[in-house]
């Protein structure tokens, strides 16, 4: 459209201002703010011991424990309060990783050009046909339920949905003219997909980042309840909503509360997302 | 009585603002009306408002609409219109055909609920296209882009409608299958009378084909008369400016640029919308639009200074290089390069020699898929050659970009076509421009910062403009940084692979300007590629002339193009478009 001359607009767009442009960026940032500080902080304000029985497995509510009681008599609400930091620093370790993987694959495998896209693809296919409990049981299995093996195969079962993303969208930006000229003027590989690529492909990978993260929450909270990974005692929210299940009848907000807090999560992780590529797609960025 | 009447027609947008107003319209039977303009003119709009088909925002808020003697005003009305009285040629037809459908079906859809007794096969036949069944029942990929254009005119047709519009249908096409289509429809309104509306940014082809010619500019029809008339002499400035800033192979000149750039809907001045670019401008301009002013039976101008407009200038213009006693700067030997597609080896170039001089000028012309780009790429270093070498300064080239020296790599430079995906979105100007002087000359921040501003001065764009992005930039703004980018590693020679094709002619016309001053001032040699035998022939002085990756003829440009040997050069010329050779024709036409 050369004949539309445009008018002069803001510049660069960064993650804050993206998510302060518009209600749903804002909403998300503000719920998200909130699910962090009540991980973070929540365990000072825990009415009680996490680990201890204190009544009745699955009584209701009461005025010393306002969520009542779970499957072992402890009181919901501290466990609550306290289960934040496990379920945040696994899933969102297991999230960093899975990009971190996903992403280095698939760029190398889409801007390459030669057998190593096929070699790696072909890798990747191998991974996504196995189910995805199954793998994170074999490791487990294999290596111990550590929080360092429930990141790493968690992000094994995730990583190739994102490098298939990943070496897409590379393929179709490595073909743009400001790579090539990166190219002919003899930049490094690595700055190519550093400065011209990853940029320009950052809104497709971002898109389904909530996803992604309460993907990898949900996958490491069912090893929680096979017993395989983290000890039962622990407090976390994936865990609770599993092992809840049986009480469900007798006190419902014993599963309730932390799944309503992992939803509320999830939604805020997908909001802040989605504000970033609408604000992309907006300022004309989008190609 | 006209089949075809739109008076007084205003589409606005959501906020009020008019993108096109007070257009008014009409066409006889047989008649073919070329409705002209450039990009964000209109002209597409006003075809749709034909269609009672502007989606929102965009609403037509005033006008009336008559086809065939029938008013229409109605949203049923209109959809009963679609079709039967007038129907609809898009620009892509790859896009504009159902995949999935064998052609014969996709044109009896437009009659099937009207008469059963048609058959595909005569509808194909009228268009030219091949006779039989055989052919109807082949799918759109089984066709070239001709034939598919083909058939999408077949179908319009179907039904007999009384208008049929032509929205930019041979743009995408090559020269010789433009030419073909252009003559079928010619063929078609003298044979069979259909009126069409034919929407084009190009003047030639419309010199070639159009009875009628109207003229828009910022939503604006600004003027609009016969094509003998117009053509011979532009009353409109604006015409004017168009017709000089066309190229022309047969009647090679200096073209003339318009200055500043179009207005957007919205930013539109009180006066005359053309007002600020205008060199025939008074003061009343600026206060009021004039009327369309009759000043033939059917010829009407939207100027109050149209005495005042001077006849477009045909002088002569042979390209040459600034400076003699050349020397070879670039030597490509038997050159031969083939890509892979869907697991097939394609042969892109085969045994391709030529030099090119420094401060000289070398076209590559051919049609798509001729090999033009490979070569190109081939010389930037990103596409390895299959056989033979190219020698820089006397001294072998390594394949790949990569490969090669800094000193290689600064000293060839490309641009290349698309100007939309030609810059990174992420970097500002100032970035972009910065980051050859940086990586290949060695420059720090400051000294870098000093040759980002020089290099803005020296493709005529404001220094302010080095602080913005990419989607901020006009096509013609986003050009020119990405020659300021190629220029900022101080190169010996310019790769330009399609650069203006993508433009406007008004803007191409700036572009190819600013080239040839750069030629000029930096003395740079430049290899132009181009399959615009009238753009070739406004720069280039050597003329290479490539089919199917072989050259099949080169020399002085000129010469080639003044009296071509090859057949295929022949009919490459023969197909093109000549701004000059339609209005002879057309004024020998009207005098006999």
């Amino acid at each position: 459209m050369s004949a539309l001359s445009l008018p002069a607009r803001r510049r660069r767009i960064r993650l804050p201002r993206a998510v302060a442009a518009d209600w749903g960026g804002r909403i998300g940032a503000v719920l998200l703010a909130f699910i962090l500080l009540v991980a973070i902080l929540g365990p000072l304000f825990a009415p009680h011991d996490t680990t201890t029985p204190i009544g009745i497995p699955g009584a209701g509510p009461s005025s010393s424990a306002p969520f009542g009681l779970d499957f072992l008599g402890r009181d919901v609400l501290s466990r609550v309060l306290s289960g934040g930091r496990s379920t945040l620093l696994l899933g969102g370790a297991a999230t960093a990783l899975t990009y971190l993987v996903g992403i280095t694959v698939g760029l190398v495998a889409g801007y390459a050009r030669s057998i190593a896209d096929p070699l790696l693809m072909r890798t990747v296919d191998v991974f996504l046909s196995f189910p995805a409990l199954l793998v994170m049981l074999l490791f487990v299995t294999a290596f111990g339920g550590g929080p360092g093996v429930l990141v790493g195969a968690a992000a094994i079962v995730l990583f190739p949905g994102v490098a298939r993303i990943v070496r897409t969208a590379t393929l179709e930006a490595s073909t743009r003219g400001y790579v090539e000229a990166a190219v002919a003027r003899g930049e490094r590989t690595a700055n190519v997909l550093r400065r011209e690529i990853l940029p320009n492909i950052a809104p497709s990978i971002v898109a389904d980042l909530g996803i992604r993260f309460s993907w990898s929450i949900i996958l490491i909270a069912s090893v929680n309840y096979l017993g395989l990974g983290l000890r039962p005692p622990t407090a976390d929210w994936g865990l609770m909503v599993s092992e809840n299940r049986e009480i469900v009848s007798t006190n419902p907000l014993s599963l309730l509360a932390p799944a309503a807090i992992l939803a509320l999560l999830i939604i805020a992780v997908n909001l802040v997302g989605d504000a970033y590529v609408r604000q992309r797609a907006r300022s004309g960025d989008l190609t | 009585m006209s089949v075809l009447r739109a008076a007084n027609l205003r589409v606005e947008l959501g906020n009020g603002d008019a993108i096109i107003d007070s257009v008014d319209l009409e066409l006889q039977p047989g008649e073919i009306l070329g409705l002209v303009g450039e990009s964000g003119s209109g002209k597409t709009t006003t075809a749709l408002s034909i269609f009672g088909y502007n989606a929102a925002p965009q609403k037509l808020t005033a006008g009336e609409i008559e086809l065939a003697g029938k008013e229409l005003r109605t949203k049923r009305e209109f959809q009963q219109a679609r079709g039967n009285l007038v129907s609809y040629v898009p620009q892509n037809p790859g896009t504009a055909l159902n995949p999935a459908l064998r052609i014969g079906d996709a044109v009896l859809d437009m009659v099937r609920e009207r008469k059963k007794d048609q058959n595909a096969s005569a509808l194909l036949e009228r268009v030219g296209l091949p006779p039989g069944r055989e052919f109807a029942r082949r799918y759109p990929h089984q066709l070239s882009g001709g034939q598919q254009q083909r058939v999408c005119i077949a179908a319009s047709l179907a039904p007999n409608p009384a208008v049929l519009v032509l929205d930019e249908p041979t743009t995408g096409l090559d020269v010789v299958t433009q030419d073909r289509i252009l003559k079928e429809l010619l063929r078609l309104r003298d044979e069979e009378h259909v009126a069409m509306l034919y929407i084009t940014h190009d003047l030639a082809v419309v010199a070639q084909i159009a009875t009628q010619i109207a003229v828009m500019y910022a939503g604006h029809i600004v003027e609009q008369g016969p094509a003998a008339e117009i053509l011979y002499r532009p009353r409109h400035p604006y015409t004017r400016g168009l017709m000089a800033a066309t190229p022309d192979h047969l009647r090679p000149r200096a073209l003339e640029a318009m200055p500043g750039t179009a207005v957007g809907v919205g930013e539109r001045p009180p006066g005359c919308p053309f007002a600020p670019r205008c060199p025939q401008r008074q003061p009343h301009c600026e206060r009021e639009l004039p009327p369309p002013e009759q000043i033939d039976p059917r010829h009407y101008v939207r100027c109050y200074e149209w005495r005042n407009t001077p006849a477009v200038g045909w002088t002569a213009f042979v390209p040459k290089a600034p400076t003699a006693g050349a020397t070879p700067l670039m030597t490509v030997e038997g050159l031969g390069a083939e890509y892979r597609t869907g697991g097939e080896r394609v042969t892109a170039a085969k045994d391709v020699s030529f030099q090119v001089e420094s401060h000289g000028c070398v076209a590559l012309v051919g049609e798509s898929g001729s090999g033009k780009t490979t070569i190109a790429r081939a010389i930037a270093g990103l596409h390895a050659p299959s056989r033979g070498q190219i020698l820089l300064d006397g001294e072998r080239l390594e394949p790949l970009a990569r490969k090669r020296t800094v000193k290689q790599r600064r000293r060839i430079q490309i641009v290349f076509q698309n100007p939309t995906e030609a810059l990174n979105p992420r970097h500002s100007v100032a970035d972009e421009i910065a980051r050859p002087a940086r990586l290949l000359r060695g420059l720090g921040g400051r000294a870098a910062a000093a040759e980002v501003e020089r290099l803005l001065e020296a493709v005529r764009l404001p220094a302010r403009i080095a602080r913005r992005y990419p989607r901020e930039l006009s096509g013609g703004e986003r050009q020119r940084v990405a020659i300021a980018r190629a220029l900022a590693a101080d190169p010996a020679l310019l790769v330009c692979d399609e650069i203006t094709s993508a433009l406007d002619v008004s803007v191409q016309a700036v572009v190819l300007e600013l080239l040839r001053e750069l030629r000029r001032e930096f003395g740079l040699s430049v290899i132009f590629i181009s399959h615009d035998l009238g753009v070739v022939a406004t720069i280039a002085e050597q003329v290479l002339v490539l089919n199917e990756g072989v050259i099949c003829e080169r020399g002085p440009t000129a010469e080639v193009l003044g009296s071509p040997q090859d057949p295929y050069t022949q009919r490459l010329l023969d197909a093109a478009p000549s701004l000059s050779a339609a209005i002879s024709t057309s004024n020998a036409v009207a005098a006999g």
